[in-house]
């Protein structure tokens, strides 16, 4: 591929053999200085996030919170409905018999966290987001949910040079080459 | 490298024993394949031809489906009284065919959630079968107490919705416990469920066309495997899986309450809550077996996913939980007897030689005895064999509940015995379950990537980014025969 530059580039995409091969060349796009860019593999890869040197996931704490969101509207539920809106003695227990309530305020805060979890793993990811650059590219749009281990650098890092940037990348072992068009 | 790792139906190999004496981590994948081939294999189960029996297997289902629905349909333009229930006993098999599919479902659950956490690698070539299963008994599960409450249209009531009596569910009653228990379960095991499905449904979108690309690219959410994404991704699913975990343990659990918080004889017992849990577990990978071993006989390519093994490890689990069973049964038993209760005695005695002596032993000949099998590797390792028994459990399992609700045919005062006997629209109700259960399957081996492409990738040597590793002082690692390095067995680390 000749390094034209394309009137809108999104980045320089190449394929890896490996994932070895790609973890390796992941580090080196790293130590040379590039700060955008990101690996697209059919599975996650262990030691890929190290690799790049990214931070864990900060989901666990949104579903933290979700949880004790559940855990709170069930006490409330439960207290509300039998202690303030229609007091009513069953089975000779409190209004507010909490020992009772331990089934639901266990099962929401089950639901409330699954919930989270799972709007929180698409906002952070920013799904659905059915365009995407790297779909233009027909080797990813093929092979990236098959056997390809790819690696976009992309034209907004600062280092990014449409012919510089792909030269690298072959030296890295990068093979189909190619500037991604927005 | 060791023949004994790979080709089907060879001796087991569990552990290779290796040239340096250590021993490599299971083989998960047989044949000899590549990352490639997982997707070709898995995607090739929907995108090849229907096979010819697929059809009139669906049919069969459907027809058996639309029993139950005409049997619903009679049962609440007419009302209970079509079904055998009276006093004493208002609990019939509506609650046990509750209990029972509630319990299949939550093999499918512990697949996915426990062994995950475990790190039990070889559930990844099983748990998308099986937690569809999960949800198709669930589905099954909640048309029984749905229909069961009589007044259908006031079946909103279970909801804690304001209403014209200004009156609110009760709180307390383990009845409503279970309806959040089975709702909350069913929705977390959809998430669950869906999270694991995305990057295959990526795969599936990349590699369809027409309509079929616009369908999994819409429930693929523009899934691009991207570092970041996987990030975040793969959070949400431990999230899920350490959510799920307690979940599933609860369920059955609050189920078991329906019966342990009462004051009958023979349902008031601690014992309960981890008695239904196990045999929730057994019968639901009893279950998982009478679905698997069809499926891949009848799929042969999946054979080298689903292999032999992953059957035997659900034979050891049958014959654990199984014996756990055994153990509450004679527990239950013993302390009837300890206990020196009288009613609670005279429970144990008629299960045993009342007027439904027969389900008892059913169920301990089912239940306790079949599993027995399982403690020879030639039994355990013999896919139809494993069938057969799975089917006797199956029929075991459904006995235990039928045994525990009938207890209730003979409580304190005998001027209120009586007995039970279902009606035929009981027993078609049944049978029709399982055409919608099998309808559901049908569906989804057919349009859903069946195995998690993407996990199974994952545990693949191939996809170790050390398995080609470098000065690792693996001498055999480093030169084995590149051609055949898909199929090696990963080692155990020992540096």
């Amino acid at each position: 591929m000749s390094a034209q530059q394309l009137k809108t580039t999104f980045g320089a995409i190449a394929r890896f053999e490996t994932t070895a091969e790609l973890i390796s060349a992941v580090e080196k796009v790293r130590a040379a200085g590039y700060t955008r860019y990101d690996a697209y593999t059919p599975f996650p890869i262990h030691g890929l996030d190290h690799a790049k040197g990214d931070k864990r996931s900060i989901l666990p704490g949104f579903v933290l919170v979700g949880g004790m969101t559940g855990t709170a509207t069930a006490v409330l539920l439960c207290g509300l409905t039998s202690a303030v809106d229609y007091p009513i003695i069953v089975a000779g227990k409190p209004y507010f018999s909490i020992e009772a309530f331990v089934p639901i305020m266990f099962e929401l805060t089950i639901l409330f966290a699954a919930f989270t979890a799972l709007f929180g793993m698409l906002i952070l990811n920013r799904l659905p987001q059915f365009y995407h650059p790297v779909f233009n590219n027909p080797t990813f749009h093929t092979r990236a949910a098959d056997d390809g281990y790819f690696l976009v650098v992309e034209a907004s890092d600062p280092l990014f040079d449409p012919t510089a940037t792909l030269d690298f990348l072959a030296e890295l072992g990068g093979r189909d080459l190619d500037l991604v068009e927005e | 490298m060791s023949s004994a790792s790979v080709g089907r139906g060879a001796e087991p190999a569990t552990f290779v024993p290796q040239p340096d004496g250590g021993y490599s981590r299971p083989v998960l994948v047989e044949g000899h394949h590549r990352i490639k081939d997982i997707t070709t294999l898995v995607a090739g189960v929907i995108e090849k031809p229907t096979p010819r029996w697929w059809l009139p297997a669906l049919s069969v289902s459907a027809f058996v489906m639309s029993i139950l629905v005409t049997m619903i349909v009679y049962l609440i333009s007419t009302g209970v009284g079509v079904w055998g229930v009276n006093q004493p006993v208002s609990w019939g098999f509506a609650i046990v065919n509750f209990v029972f599919w509630i319990g299949i479902g939550h093999a499918g659950t512990l697949i996915s959630a426990i062994l995950f956490i475990f790190r039990q690698k070889w559930r990844t070539s099983i748990n998308r079968a099986a937690e569809a299963m999960t949800l198709f008994a669930v589905i099954c599960a909640g048309i029984f107490p749905g229909v069961h409450v009589g007044r259908f249209w006031a079946v909103w009531f279970m909801a804690p919705l304001p209403n014209a009596n200004a009156i609110w569910p009760n709180f307390r009653s383990a009845l409503l416990w279970d309806v959040f228990a089975v709702s909350t379960y069913f929705t977390v095991s959809v998430i669950f469920w869906y999270v694991g499905l995305i990057p295959d449904l990526a795969t599936m979108r990349d590699r369809s066309t027409g309509w079929a690309r616009k369908l999994y690219g819409f429930f693929a959410l523009g899934w691009r495997g991207s570092g970041k994404l996987w990030k975040n991704y793969e959070a949400a699913y431990v999230l899920l899986a350490c959510l799920s975990t307690p979940l599933v343990l609860s369920v059955h659990t609050v189920v078991s309450f329906d019966f342990a918080t009462s004051v009958i004889p023979g349902w008031h017992t601690t014992i309960f809550p981890p008695y239904f849990v196990a045999g929730a577990i057994f019968g639901g990978f009893a279950m998982v077996c009478t679905l698997l071993v069809p499926t891949r006989s009848l799929f042969p390519e999946l054979k080298d996913l689903i292999t032999v093994n992953h059957l035997e490890n659900m034979a050891k689990i049958m014959l654990a939980t199984g014996m756990m069973v055994g153990y509450a049964y004679a527990m239950e038993a013993f302390i009837a007897w300890y206990g020196a209760n009288s009613y609670e005695r005279y429970t144990f005695y008629n299960r045993s030689f009342g007027p439904y002596w027969w389900a008892y032993w059913i169920m301990w000949a089912c239940n306790v005895i079949s599993p027995q099998f399982f403690w020879f590797k030639r039994f355990r390792r013999n896919p139809w064999f494993i069938w057969w028994i799975t089917i006797f459990i199956n029929i075991g399992m459904w006995f235990e509940r039928f045994v525990i609700v009938l207890t209730l045919h003979r409580d304190f005062l005998p001027s209120s015995w009586g007995e039970y006997w279902p009606t035929w629209v009981d027993g078609l109700s049944l049978f029709g379950s399982f055409g919608l259960f099998f309808f559901l399957y049908l569906l989804f081996i057919k349009y859903v990537p069946v195995i998690a492409i993407a996990e199974v990738k994952s545990i693949m040597p191939e996809a170790d980014p050390h398995h080609h590793g470098h000065g690792h002082g693996h001498g055999y690692e480093s030169h084995a025969d590149p051609g055949h390095d898909s199929s090696e067995p990963r080692r155990e680390g020992h540096a």
